[in-house]
């Protein structure tokens, strides 16, 4: 089923604007994530789509029909909430059956499809503990298995793996991946990790302020964020977004002289923004490189994220740059951090211009 | 020296917990000493063991009926209380309400006058205007609104600790709010509900101030009031009736607490994660 939303608004008593006049279309059957800072409004575009907040104006479309003024129950999703919400007075078997019993289906035929679902996700043994009894991973399990039973059109998910612990955290997203890929069902879920966003789903909006920065597959987003906001909060690690100015067809940035793209006006101040793993290390002097003192070493296991510090007219700016493994510099020697060509994303205006 | 002071404090402090602790044991052995005692006195003493203060307080014409009316007042009041109080503090945990905190206090507050001797001459003149004195409803519905904003103030607690995502859920899946309050909250807070009606049961079965003015007529009086009649042509208290009575009196109540512990009991199973 697709979702369509149009001029989406959502202003609570009190004056926060959490969602401001928004346009989404998330197609059929897509895996579609909501992304931002905490306070960016996604839960509550999440919510609305549920049906659990009632937007100020706009209206919300599931498979082309208007449900702005339906109640949750009556959209035909189903959500898991980032505390899983499992009654805790319940089995798993009565939790996975409980949306059958709303819809009346009798005892024998429900308690049956939820022993189904649950040996899809390898509950079967565990139908009769409580969810007490159970560990964060397969209180995650049931939850999700809740929202399957009741074959809804769309599957909605509050921060579906942010209450794991980071090893399980990983199995769970392969995990979640292969199964929503297996159901075909659209699947709408928000985080705040760049890392899960990006790894799950299909397309990404990145939202800021009760608004969408930018939509895209998540190579799309990864390689042209569009503005130093999407630059700064997509990649594991922090984008290197440094202020500098145009001199003809050159770019002075942090004691770099860089080739400029064509088209910019002389003089004109841009933001210069390479990721540290698309930076080299080198010990010589360059002109084409940022100049610095290493001053910090962090150990990523299979590289290393370097920090210079020194670089730029006043000498205050920090570049960050990954080397591979053997190749640290020792810390408080001379290094230059090249960006590579190609690699570099130029900012004017807080807008993307290059690569145009 | 100071395994000598240490042995004396350990001595002191032994001593202490045993005086305090006789204070609270002697009434409770003379209450089950005295009813089986030929001649009970208001001491504490090994019996001359009897059952004929069990036959006396049969042949008393009030003293059986009084249990049920205890049962019937003390009942009728719980299930009130816990009915109302649940509801009320659903609506105040979960909808925001301008001024709810002062609300609650305000009611806290008046809880304690209502249920005291100051609002006595009112509510004896409404009752008997609205003909409810010598009615188990007139003293049912005078102690449930005595005891209900306490009893709101507490199951409030219980409804905030509820998460909300419960509820939310159940919606999305298509439930009614009865729906919700059925298969959900009752069960969650059922804890809290228990208490809720223990406590009720309790207070009621003890109270005696309402009890004896809004009902004139013995045949109604529950248990509190009846003992209070239970004087020797003397005008002495009669010791063998009152230790018999007290004994029969406290059984139910010990029994209801067996009994709620048991089935009820504080358990919770988290389905949240923390």
């Amino acid at each position: 089923m697709t979702i369509s939303l149009h001029g989406l608004t959502k202003v609570f008593p009190g004056g926060a604007r959490a969602l401001d006049s928004l346009d989404l279309d998330i197609g059929e059957g897509e895996f579609f994530a909501l992304l931002g800072p905490s306070g960016c409004g996604k839960t509550t575009l999440l919510r609305s789509i549920a049906g659990l907040e009632t937007p100020s104006s706009g209206t919300v479309s599931i498979g082309g029909a208007d449900v702005t003024a339906l109640p949750p129950g009556r959209r035909d999703v189903a959500m898991v909430f980032q505390d899983y919400a499992l009654f805790p007075h319940m089995d798993v078997t009565a939790n996975i059956a409980y949306p059958l019993r709303i819809q009346k289906v009798p005892r024998s035929r429900r308690e049956a499809a939820a022993a189904e679902v649950a040996g899809r996700l390898s509950l079967s043994e565990l139908l009769r503990r409580r969810p007490g009894q159970l560990s964060g991973g397969q209180q995650q399990r049931v939850a999700l298995a809740r929202a399957i039973a009741c074959r809804p059109k769309v599957f909605l998910f509050d921060e579906p793996l942010s209450n794991l612990d980071a090893r399980l955290r990983l199995e769970a997203r392969t995990f979640l991946k292969r199964l929503q890929g297996e159901l075909g069902v659209t699947t709408v879920f928000v985080t705040h990790d760049q890392g899960e966003a990006l790894a799950l789903a299909h397309r990404v909006a990145v939202m800021d302020a009760g608004r969408i920065t930018q939509v895209g597959a998540p190579a799309e987003i990864f390689h042209r964020p569009a503005t130093t906001f999407v630059a700064s909060f997509i990649g594991s690690t922090p984008m290197n977004l440094l202020p500098g100015k145009v001199a003809g067809d050159a770019l002075h940035v942090a004691g770099a002289v860089l080739p400029a793209p064509p088209g910019l006006p002389d003089g004109e101040e841009i933001v210069y923004g390479v990721r540290p793993e698309y930076a080299d290390l080198s010990a010589a002097p360059r002109d084409d490189a940022f100049p610095g003192t290493v001053a910090v070493l962090e150990n990523l296991g299979t590289s290393t994220l370097v920090t210079l510090e020194g670089g730029g007219d006043d000498g205050d700016l920090l570049v960050q740059v990954v080397v591979p493994e053997g190749e640290e510099p020792p810390a408080g020697t001379a290094a230059w951090a090249v960006p590579r060509p190609g690699r570099a994303l130029i900012y004017h205006g807080d807008r993307l211009i290059h690569p145009a | 020296m100071n395994a000598v002071r240490h042995a004396l404090g350990r001595i002191a402090s032994a001593v202490f917990l045993s005086v305090v602790g006789a204070f609270f044991a002697l009434p409770m052995l003379w209450l089950a000493s005295a009813p089986f005692d030929a001649t009970p006195s208001i001491t504490v003493s090994v019996p001359e063991f009897t059952l004929a203060n069990f036959r006396a307080i049969l042949d008393n014409p009030y003293a059986l009926g009084s249990i049920g009316n205890s049962v019937i007042q003390a009942g009728g009041a719980a299930a009130v209380v816990v009915v109302l109080a649940a509801l009320a503090a659903y609506a105040l945990s979960r909808v925001r309400v301008p001024g709810r905190d002062v609300l609650l206090y305000v009611l806290l507050l008046l809880s304690s006058v209502v249920t005291g001797t100051a609002a006595m001459v009112p509510i004896f003149e409404l009752a008997t205007r609205l003909d409810l004195i010598d009615t188990h409803l007139g003293v049912i519905l005078v102690v449930s609104g005595g005891l209900l904003p306490a009893a709101i103030f507490i199951l409030k607690d219980f409804m905030d600790a509820t998460p909300t995502s419960y509820e939310e859920s159940a919606r999305v899946f298509g439930a009614s709010p009865l729906q919700i309050l059925r298969h959900i909250v009752v069960p969650v807070v059922r804890p809290g509900l228990a208490t809720i009606a223990v406590w009720a049961v309790a207070s009621v079965w003890g109270g005696f101030l309402m009890q004896y003015i809004l009902l004139r007529d013995p045949e109604k009086s529950p248990s509190a009031v009846i003992l209070y009649t239970l004087y020797t042509e003397g005008g002495q208290p009669n010791l063998d009736l009152i230790s018999t009575f007290s004994l029969l009196y406290s059984l139910p109540v010990v029994l209801m607490y067996l009994f709620v512990s048991g089935r009820y009991g504080f358990r919770f199973h988290g389905g949240i994660k923390q």
